[in-house]
């Protein structure tokens, strides 16, 4: 033993290579959070304000809280609903591309769906409301008329369909696109090793995929779903063409008084507001973005919980 | 219980290219075949054939007939899930499931039989599998840790111990003691002597004493030349094998004096 090692370990030297490089990644990982912390900085300067404000001051509402709760649920549920339909959806899809279809199919449907993904979010909302609003009506006429036992199909039925129900769906099939893409990504990236592990005890192609290919996959799936929800939590224009507001706070899915919700509000309201009101508008913004954290976070800690066994060691 | 094997004139292909050539041998029920020959000359290829897991390879295929106690493997009537469950196999490369506890593992295609399993009855073959697979001693404090926790000898007991769980009729071991140290080899070999009472035993394997230790019958293969098929040289009784073969090759390969 040399006095050297007593002392503790010396650094190992390093070569210029790596000097560079490691700097590089920092610099890029230093940038990301100077831009979030800029965004955080600005939406708390401009948005305190409004938490101060006045009750007279506040448009609608005798708090800032008030104003904002049938925003905050608006998003959450809307958000929710296209997350409840997108991801068992995309799951599915990129399965098929990963794991059924033949291989010239799975190629050609893996492009059009990475060539969904950059469809403009204004022809979706277009869609949603010329399109799939109007024939929806039926289906919410016979949800009221026979389920309305349950209070998300409460009713009356919208006659015009642009209901919260309406917008989820438009969510739920912009979002399928990017959530497809990285679960097929994931999936085909399962080792063969662990399918044929699974094959060879005598899996059936869905056993071996519960097995072998979920398993592998989740924190994939995880992530997928959080860019998803990202994504529908901000969507703006799509859900400010389809839905009908009147900032209401209900289970009630299918009817015409609807929550709005905050990114789409803060389009809607900004190009007339003035003084207060912009800074209203912007602190919920700021709600949006707290929200938004937190629900990553809680992703982290979904993934993080089992990180032991998702097999990238 | 045991099964026997027939194979007459196999040709398996990967795609157009002809990886083994007209193989045929009969196997026995109830005994130990050991598999022999250079690297790349089709013994996994072969051994994979057996239990149809050849065929999950996208573009595989296999020409030829085998006879399982008489019965078509590759008759179109038969579902090779089924087959998988009956022949069990140990990989050339421990792969067990990462995100399965070392427990999970071992009763993993147990679950996939029969969906209800005490929790007791379930320890009980934990415990058994893994201590003939001689890996009881070393796991037992963390049976719920992941199965990719192990070192990569200990890896390939756990694959082991996950094959014989299931008490499969055939046995297909691809050089299961590549990655093991002399006395859990010689554990494994126990297990082998063990298991061939019941069970039918195929076992592909690079170290001479060892085949010529656990098996009852052995099987040459060699390549043509390089890009040509493999071929089964020639098989029999091991001792034969071993002090008096027919085949030059075999000679050659068997005494080392191989180029
Ligand atoms: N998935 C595959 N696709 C195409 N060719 C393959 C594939 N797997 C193996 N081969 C080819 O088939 C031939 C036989 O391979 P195989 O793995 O059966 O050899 P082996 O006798 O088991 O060798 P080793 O002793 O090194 O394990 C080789 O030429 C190999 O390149
Ligand atoms: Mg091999």
């Amino acid at each position: 033993m040399t006095s050297h090692a007593v002392e503790g370990t010396p650094r190992p030297p390093r070569r210029l290579g790596d000097r560079v490089f490691s700097s590089l990644v920092t610099a890029a990982g230093v940038v990301i959070l100077i831009t979030l912390a800029g965004v955080a900085l600005f939406l708390t300067y401009e948005g305190l304000p409004a938490l101060t404000a006045q009750a007279a001051e506040i448009p609608g509402a005798d708090s800032f809280r008030a104003y904002a709760w049938p925003l905050v649920y608006g998003t959450l549920l809307a958000a929710v609903l296209a997350l409840l339909l997108a991801v068992p959806v995309s799951i599915g899809v990129a399965l098929f591309i990963s794991h059924f279809a033949p291989r010239r199919l799975a190629s050609t449907l893996g492009y059009l769906v990475d060539l969904l993904a950059a469809v403009p979010s204004i022809i979706y909302g277009l869609w949603g409301i010329f399109f799939l609003a109007p024939r929806m009506v039926p289906l919410y006429e016979w949800l009221a008329g026979h389920l309305s036992w349950i209070p998300f199909f409460a009713g009356p039925a919208s006659t015009t369909g642009r209901t919260i129900f309406t917008v989820g769906i438009v969510l739920g099939v912009m979002v399928l696109p990017i959530m497809t893409s990285i679960c097929r990504e994931i999936f085909l990236q399962t080792p063969r090793l662990h399918e044929e592990a699974a094959l060879a005890l005598g899996a059936t192609r869905w056993e071996m995929i519960r097995m072998a290919v979920f398993p592998y996959g989740r924190s994939g799936i995880v992530s997928g779903a959080m860019l998803a929800l990202g994504r529908a939590l901000g969507e703006t224009i799509a859900v400010a063409t389809v839905l009908s507001v009147s900032g209401v706070v209900s289970l009630n899915l299918i009817s015409n008084t609807n929550p709005g919700t905050i990114a789409a509000n803060i389009a809607l309201k900004f190009p007339e507001a003035s003084g207060i009101e912009v800074n209203i508008l912007i602190a919920t913004g700021l709600v949006l973005f707290v929200i938004t954290f937190l629900v990553n976070f809680l992703a982290r800690a979904i993934v993080g919980r089992r990180a032991e066994f998702s097999g990238a060691n | 219980m045991a099964k026997s094997i027939d194979v007459s004139d196999l040709n398996i292909f990967y795609g157009d290219f002809c990886a083994v050539e007209d193989v045929t041998i009969p196997i026995a029920a109830r005994s130990v075949t050991a598999f022999i020959g250079p690297s790349g000359c089709g013994k996994s290829t072969f051994l994979r054939s057996l239990n149809r897991m050849h065929e999950v390879i996208p573009g595989a295929r296999v020409e030829g007939k085998i006879l399982i106690d008489g019965a078509d493997l590759y008759d179109p009537e038969v579902d090779p899930v089924e087959v998988r469950r009956q022949i069990g196999m140990v990989f050339q490369r421990p792969n067990p499931f990462p995100t399965m506890s070392i427990a999970e593992n071992v009763i993993a295609g147990m679950r996939l039989n029969s969906r209800k399993l005490k929790k007791a009855e379930a320890a009980e073959i934990v415990e058994g599998s893994l201590r003939r697979a001689n890996l009881w001693t070393e796991v037992k404090d963390r049976l719920d840790k992941p199965g990719s926790s192990l070192s990569g000898g200990q890896q390939q007991r756990l694959c082991i111990a996950r094959a014989i769980a299931v008490q499969p009729q055939v046995l297909l071991m691809d050089e299961p003691c590549s990655a093991l140290d002399p006395i859990s080899t010689t554990a494994i070999e126990d297990l082998i002597h063990e298991l061939k009472e019941d069970y039918t035993i195929v076992i592909v394997t690079h170290n001479m004493q060892q085949a010529a230790r656990v098996s009852a019958t052995t099987a040459f293969f060699n390549l043509a030349g390089v890009g040509r098929p493999g071929q089964l040289i020639e098989y029999g009784p091991t001792t034969k094998i071993f002090t008096t073969p027919e085949n030059e090759s075999t000679e050659a390969y068997i005494s080392g004096r191989f180029g």
